[in-house]
């Protein structure tokens, strides 16, 4: 047992990949407003066992392009992940922005 | 203009050039097939299973360098799509899949052959689209095509369902013929930079991927070995960018190259890699992968740039472009001391190619293939030991001359590859070889091909066995064989016969290579069998999870 437990806590969380940190993350992606648009970019993450925390998503002016915002833990594969994200045709842009980023923090007293 | 979304979509790919479409009819694609019927410009081949239609039009693209188009039914004939579009996605083949869908208000009722297609192929398309309104065909089948072609190639899939296709539409204009976006602008001085790295290295190598065919960048990269004399290696992806016989080329590195190539690379100081991307299969064991060198990678995609190894200069660029800016800053240089230690490292562990002068082994069957044809011909190949042997040993001396299953390694991707390359090449001779099990996964095209009288032939290297798996139970698991003998024979010749096709069996044969040579000459498709022993193994071979300097064989 002591030497299992020696393991990295990750290992026996099994969604959880040992290159995950601890530090939040806040990216914010430009996109084209279409149904399918989330599932792209969620199926990215998802397949490469990315921890997203949290997902906002809406329209944004005239209705043709949504912003989303994810809640990611930051992660040795981030950068790699965002080039992936950006290689996306319905992906404008993506921004970085530090974990405290007010955009999620607002939404705590909905999740209490 | 008026007309129904079928007729539209027509008219658009008949615009953007498309003169061949590869498919299998059903209820949901009617209204296309129905709008194809008018159509005086374009060709459908009838295929018999809607995988075959993927590799043929894979076969077509892969040869013209352009986007075409396979073309299927919702449901089942979207599903068996499937593979051969992952297929292109994996090696970056310009497709473009219509599929018909159940119509829109019956989408998610799981309605007779309703399957959730879009949702299926986001992960295997460069990009999709599900079309809910007629007009929308406007924009997407333009962008279908722009997006199949720009930057990195890929497949795109647009789904259509039925109702939208025959829903009437009216525009002024048809929209414009679209042509691939300018590729992304990079960084001159990372080019300069890359310049002074090739001056000053002592033992450079170029590593050549797939990437340099899409650009149409071979002569450049040819170029620019001679220039600054930089031995050179090519992918499975790249093999024929660099003429085989150059005095330059070091042949394919990774799991099946040969023990020098593979030396060669391990002693580099630096490593040029140009569109390719450190695929497992060509670089072993990631951490012990030229452990020495410093990497310049040029590639057009800017998520392969440090993705498995992290470069001292990554350039996103047009690997063309790139080389147009790089060439005039390298300095000519002529290496002697190095090109000596790699000529030297060649005469000690050359790639063995036992029984070259027999007709009846491996080697020897594909260099008597070779020595009846010219460079024009193309050359496609399965998965398995023969398309290693290939690989290996056929002298391919130009780009678009190979065309193979590299990423996805799909049993079944020659022969109708084969069919797309004559359809797209009609003047040219194409020659699959193939497996016996790989035969089996698409044999149903050699109705196809007899119909369309396509100048394929296939050379059946039959050893009754999945021999890859077969070699790799003997090797790595024991000597236990399971499930890789096939107890019963099949017979090849009968099959072809049966299907239309001419049927010409070497074993028998007491001149195999003028019997060999009759039916490669011979216009029209044609099976030309060849029995291979099941005990021949692929070598020399890095283990799966090795690295590459631990060869055996
Ligand atoms: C569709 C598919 N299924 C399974 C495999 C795994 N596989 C790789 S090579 C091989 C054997 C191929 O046999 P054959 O075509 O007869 O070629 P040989 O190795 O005997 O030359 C198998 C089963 C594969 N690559 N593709
Ligand atoms: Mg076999």
């Amino acid at each position: 047992m002591s030497e299992q437990n020696a393991k990295p806590l990750s290992e026996f969380i099994p969604d959880v990949p040992e290159t995950t940190g601890f530090n939040k993350v806040v990216l914010e992606l430009g996109v084209a407003n279409h149904p399918g648009v989330m599932s792209h970019i969620c199926n990215l993450f998802a397949r490469r066992a990315f921890n997203v925390e949290g997902i906002l998503c809406m329209p944004v002016g005239s209705g043709d392009t949504s912003r989303i915002w994810l809640l990611v833990f930051e992660d040795q594969r981030l950068e790699k992940m965002i080039r992936q994200v950006e290689k996306l045709e319905d992906v404008r842009y993506v921004e970085r922005h530090a974990g405290d980023h007010p955009v999620f923090g607002r939404l705590d007293e909905f999740f209490q | 203009m008026q007309m129904t979304g079928a007729d539209l979509i027509v008219k658009l790919l008949e615009r953007q050039g498309t003169s061949t479409i590869a498919g299998v009819p059903g209820g949901a694609a009617l209204p296309m097939y129905d709008a194809l019927s008018k159509s005086e410009t374009i060709h459908h081949v009838l295929c018999r299973h809607e995988q075959g239609a993927g590799f043929i039009a894979q076969g077509m693209a892969r040869v013209s360098g352009r986007p075409e188009v396979c073309l299927a039914s919702s449901g089942p004939g979207a599903t068996n799509l499937v593979t051969a579009i992952a297929d292109a996605k994996l090696d970056s083949i310009p497709i473009i899949a219509l599929t018909g869908q159940v119509p829109l208000s019956m989408i998610g009722t799981d309605a007779f052959q309703e399957v959730d297609t879009y949702g299926m192929t986001i992960p295997i398309t460069k990009h999709n689209f599900l079309v809910r309104s007629a007009k929308d065909l406007l924009e997407v089948i333009p962008a279908a095509f722009r997006i199949a072609m720009s930057d990195r190639p890929g497949p795109v899939l647009v789904d259509v369902p039925k109702d939208v296709q025959n829903q009437m539409v009216s525009f002024e204009a048809y929209p414009d013929v679209v042509v691939p976006d300018a590729a992304p602008t990079f960084d001159i001085a990372a080019v300069e930079e890359a310049a002074k790295m090739i001056e000053a290295a002592e033992r450079p190598v170029l590593y050549l991927g797939g990437g340099v065919i899409h650009s149409g960048a071979a002569a450049m990269a040819v170029t620019l070995a001679e220039q600054a004399s930089l031995p050179t290696t090519m992918t499975l992806m790249a093999l024929g960018a660099m003429p085989m016989d150059h005095p330059l080329a070091i042949g394919m590195l990774g799991m099946h190259g040969a023990r020098y190539t593979n030396y060669v690379l391990e002693e580099a100081d630096l490593l040029i890699c140009v569109g390719a991307r450190f695929d497992d299969r060509a670089i072993g064991k990631t951490a012990e992968f030229c452990p020495n060198a410093k990497i310049i990678h040029i590639d057009i995609d800017r998520s392969e740039l440090h993705k498995v190894k992290d470069a001292h200069v990554a350039i996103a660029g047009d690997v063309g472009q790139v080389l147009s800016e790089l060439l005039p800053r390298v300095k000519p240089q002529l290496r002697k001391r190095w090109l000596s230690h790699v000529e030297s490292l060649k005469g000690r562990f050359p790639l063995a190619m036992p029984g070259i002068e027999d007709p009846r082994s491996p080697y020897g069957l594909i260099h008597a293939v070779a020595n009846c044809l010219d460079d024009s011909a193309i050359i496609t190949s399965d998965v398995g030991q023969h398309q290693m042997w290939v690989a290996q040993a056929y002298p391919f001396r130009r780009a678009r001359q190979w065309l193979n299953s590299g990423g996805l390694g799909t049993m079944g991707f020659g022969f109708p590859a084969a069919i797309g390359a004559a359809l797209a090449a009609p003047d040219r001779t194409v020659v699959c070889f193939s497996g016996d099990g790989s035969l089996k996964m698409n044999i149903q095209e050699m109705a196809t091909a007899a119909q369309e009288n396509v100048n394929v032939k296939i050379i059946l290297m039959n050893n009754q066995s999945l021999g890859l798996v077969h070699q790799q139970q003997n090797l790595f698991y024991g000597k236990r064989i399971m499930a890789s003998r096939y107890e019963r024979p099949t017979d090849f010749l009968k099959i072809a016969e049966g299907f239309g096709m001419r049927a010409v069996d070497l074993d028998p044969s007491p001149n195999p290579r003028a019997t060999l040579a009759e039916a490669l000459h011979t216009p029209g498709p044609c099976l030309i069998h060849a029995t291979i022993d099941p005990n021949e193994f692929v070598y020399p071979m890095v283990p799966p999870g090795a690295a590459n300097s631990e060869m055996i064989g």
